[in-house]
């Protein structure tokens, strides 16, 4: 493996004889550079053109070749004559409406597709950086506020929907935008106190981070739909999925304090040091001078931290919260499509990648404009 | 501001004295802390309300008592008529036993795709690079969910798969040969333990006069005499018998070598390969922070590219790299709880089914937390140790 590393920042010799001008010249030298640079390479390419070559083979063969795209009413007997021949893609349209919604009254499931709409054009709003402004909160507010009256409905002739007939991808993006849309300024506050001046904050804060860091998130979800009700007095009882949102939001403001308190170190102390001189207030001279500078340091890894986050909220399956993976896993209970729970998991982990990989792609994006030249 | 005059009306001083910042930081700190801990006696007065209500007694009491739990995957001997305190110890056990070799996978695997990622072999580095992409972007649930699903949609016990002589996966699991460790067996790992504390001292040694007169000396006769030789020596001495216990299929089930069941399997599969990914960006990142110049002078004093990577580029990169991997390493840990989904039953799962049976939930969360805190303060302790003895050296 060693011996075929390239020195960083090497570009790639392409078309390495200027000669070459036809087509196949340049592919012939492409490869010569690429693949067959060496007779160690050589071997490794060939290894692995090889493997590559079965493993494809055989991934056609079951998912494409020999799979079941669709079958007649809800009866699987096509799917069972090739199990383990090819893959049964006709689970996926029979569960579709249970996966993405759970158990949402069908004839009203257009409401939480539009909040997913919602969700998905606020994500984008949100991602272009002339929208950052302080309207940004204004409209946040205000999508968070529609989507809450497009689920519980009740209003506007919508009969109402209790929390616990929501689920599916809704309540996914629900559990992670309410997380952040929460936690990221509790994450502010926190980082705030850390890096403050006075004792008892500095520890109150430290204390806070540490111990929700310190645990695996499963225990403070454990903690939420377990302990919470023993620390409310009686006849309190919030709802489950409330409480776990209530547990994301700790759990986004301690990870996301310590991504914004990085940032808070990366600013210069003459930053400080001009805010005093110019008499501006403690409160003042964090939200205009050092937290936008601050903040703007650190985008590339707060997005990291937002994938993390999304892929996390699918914990809330140990907790029975029907979320995307919980109803996913729960689509292929039914003793008829038991055995196809492959095909759902790869469907669901389609929509998982699709969300995550647009973050990580815009991540690097920005990373990339940020840095000089 | 202890020069104020008298004459200032009362308003005034009060607003002079709020403005001033150790007051105002005082009053600060007296309202948070006040808040806080209004909360906390809050929540506490509750609870201890509802415990008495619901008739649990709170305190640690109840680890004597027996627990009556199964626990199918275990190292430690374990019944159900063992104690809540023996089984948090299992618990511990499995925890540590899937964390510990997860990381030493994750950290191999890591690695070799790291470097993969900057091969000069496209397809090799492509490779590598969708490896990364996919894994980091898919919930680690969902994978070890999806792992676990494979495993069982294994062929049964008799139609096992046997990728080498002794090797069998089926749905049971991955049955492995194994060496029967008595107590000879276990002097003779501690000869080999001994001859690598040596080998170290040796090396230092070695390295120190090659520092004081230039001259190369070679440490591979003190390794074979050391590491091979002496627990070679120590068998032959207390006579011990090696044998290679290979696992026969038998009925329905495996006799003989050593078995990882389904659930860890699943799990140490999961963990690895999720984390290996991240450590490949890490590892990547680290190589790459060294400056072009590095390699440009190393292979100009014509030096094979695997020793500039190995001797040069490396201990440059290691620090860059160690930091962040410590954070790797209890996300490992902390990860390791998933195991709950499958049913493996590490601390969490254990403190979860106590926390069902006996209703003592603050403690079993306190266990929890307590443990979690010590297993990552000894990872930060350790990985801090060691990133100060990497560190740059300045004179």
């Amino acid at each position: 493996m060693t011996t075929v590393t390239q020195a960083p920042g090497n570009p790639l010799p392409f078309g390495t004889s200027r000669s070459r001008r036809t087509f196949a010249g340049r592919a012939i030298g492409w490869l010569r550079a690429n693949l067959f640079s060496s007779i160690s390479s050589s071997i490794v390419s060939l290894l692995l053109i090889s493997v590559l070559a079965k493993a494809f083979v055989s991934l056609v063969q079951w998912g494409y070749w020999n799979a079941v795209w669709l079958v007649p009413d809800n009866n699987p007997g096509a799917c069972r004559a090739v199990r383990g021949l090819g893959a049964c893609w006709a689970v996926i349209p029979e569960k579709l409406r249970f996966i993405l919604f759970g158990t949402y009254p069908f004839n009203q499931q257009w409401r939480p597709a539009l909040a997913m709409l919602i969700f998905i054009a606020l994500f984008y709003v949100s991602s272009r950086p002339k929208w950052w402004r302080k309207e940004l909160a204004l409209i946040w507010a205000a999508a968070l506020v529609v989507i809450g009256l497009l689920m519980w409905g009740g209003i506007f002739g919508m009969p109402y929907v209790s929390q616990d007939r929501w689920g599916g991808l809704p309540v996914t993006l629900i559990l992670a935008t309410f997380g952040l849309a929460f936690g990221f300024p509790l994450g502010i506050l926190v980082a705030l106190g850390r890096r403050s001046k006075l004792p008892a904050i500095r520890s109150l804060s430290v204390l806070y981070v540490e111990l929700i860091r310190g645990v695996p998130l499963i225990s403070l979800l454990f903690m939420a739909s377990v302990m919470f009700p023993l620390f409310m007095p009686d006849g309190v009882n919030i709802d489950k999925l409330l409480r776990a949102q209530i547990a994301f939001i700790l759990f986004a403001g301690a990870y996301l304090a310590e991504v914004i308190r990085g940032g808070l170190q990366a600013v210069p102390r003459g930053q400080h040091d001009a805010a005093d001189a110019l008499g501006l207030s403690y409160w003042k001279k964090n939200g205009l001078i050092i937290l936008p500078q601050a903040i703007r340091h650190v985008i590339p890894p707060l997005v990291n931290t937002f994938i993390a986050f999304f892929k996390d909220t699918s914990l809330v399956l140990i907790i029975g919260i029907f979320d995307l993976l919980t109803t996913a896993k729960t689509s292929i209970v039914d003793p008829a499509w038991q055995s196809f729970s492959v095909e759902v998991y790869i469907f669901v982990s389609l929509i998982y990648f699709a969300f995550c990989f647009a973050m990580s792609r815009y991540s690097r994006h920005l990373e990339g404009q940020s840095k000089p030249n | 501001m202890t020069t104020l005059k008298p004459a200032l009306p009362l308003s005034r001083r009060l607003h002079l004295a709020l403005t001033d910042k150790r007051i105002s930081g005082l009053i600060w700190q007296v309202v948070v802390v006040g808040i806080a801990v209004a909360i906390v006696a809050w929540l506490w007065s509750n609870a201890i309300h509802n415990l008495s209500v619901r008739r649990i007694s709170t305190g640690f009491a109840f680890l004597g008592r027996e627990a009556g739990m199964p626990i199918d995957d275990t190292w430690l001997p374990y019944s159900p008529k063992d104690t809540y305190l023996r089984a948090f110890i299992v618990g511990l056990t499995n925890t540590l036993r899937v964390a510990v070799i997860g990381i030493v996978l994750a950290t191999v695997l890591g690695t070799l795709v790291g470097v993969a990622r900057l091969s000069a072999n496209w397809l090799l580095s492509r490779l590598a690079a969708v490896y990364v992409e996919v894994l980091r972007d898919i919930p680690l649930l969902l994978q070890l969910l999806f792992w676990y699903v494979l495993m069982q949609g294994l062929p049964a016990a008799r139609a096992a798969w046997k990728p080498i002589e002794g090797v069998f996966l089926s749905n049971r699991g991955l049955v492995l040969p194994s060496i029967p460790l008595g107590s000879g067996q276990l002097w003779v790992l501690l000869a080999a333990v001994i001859g690598l504390v040596g080998l170290y001292a040796i090396r230092k040694r070695l390295i120190a006069r090659q520092m004081h007169d230039g001259r190369v000396r070679p440490i591979w006769p003190y390794a074979l005499a050391l590491v091979i030789g002496l627990p070679a020596l120590t068998s032959l001495a207390l006579g011990v018998s090696w044998s290679i216990a290979l696992p026969e299929l038998r009925g329905f089930n495996f006799v003989g070598g050593m078995t990882l069941a389904p659930e860890y399997f699943a799990l140490l599969v999961a963990l690895t390969t999720y984390t290996s990914a991240f450590i490949a960006e890490i590892v990547r990142s680290g190589i790459q922070s060294v400056s072009r110049g590095q390699w440009d002078a190393a292979m100009a004093l014509g030096l094979r590219r695997s020793f500039v990577l190995r001797q040069i580029v490396m201990p440059q990169a290691l620090r860059v790299i160690i930091p962040p991997m410590t954070s790797q390493y209890l996300n490992l840990t902390k990860n390791s709880s998933l195991a709950v989904a499958v049913g493996y039953q590490d601390i969490v799962s254990i403190a979860n089914t106590t926390l069902n049976q006996t209703g003592q939930a603050i403690e079993a969360i306190a266990l929890i937390m307590l443990v979690f805190l010590t297993i990552s303060l000894g990872i930060s302790l350790f990985m801090n140790w060691y990133n100060a003895r990497i560190a740059l050296v300045e004179r």
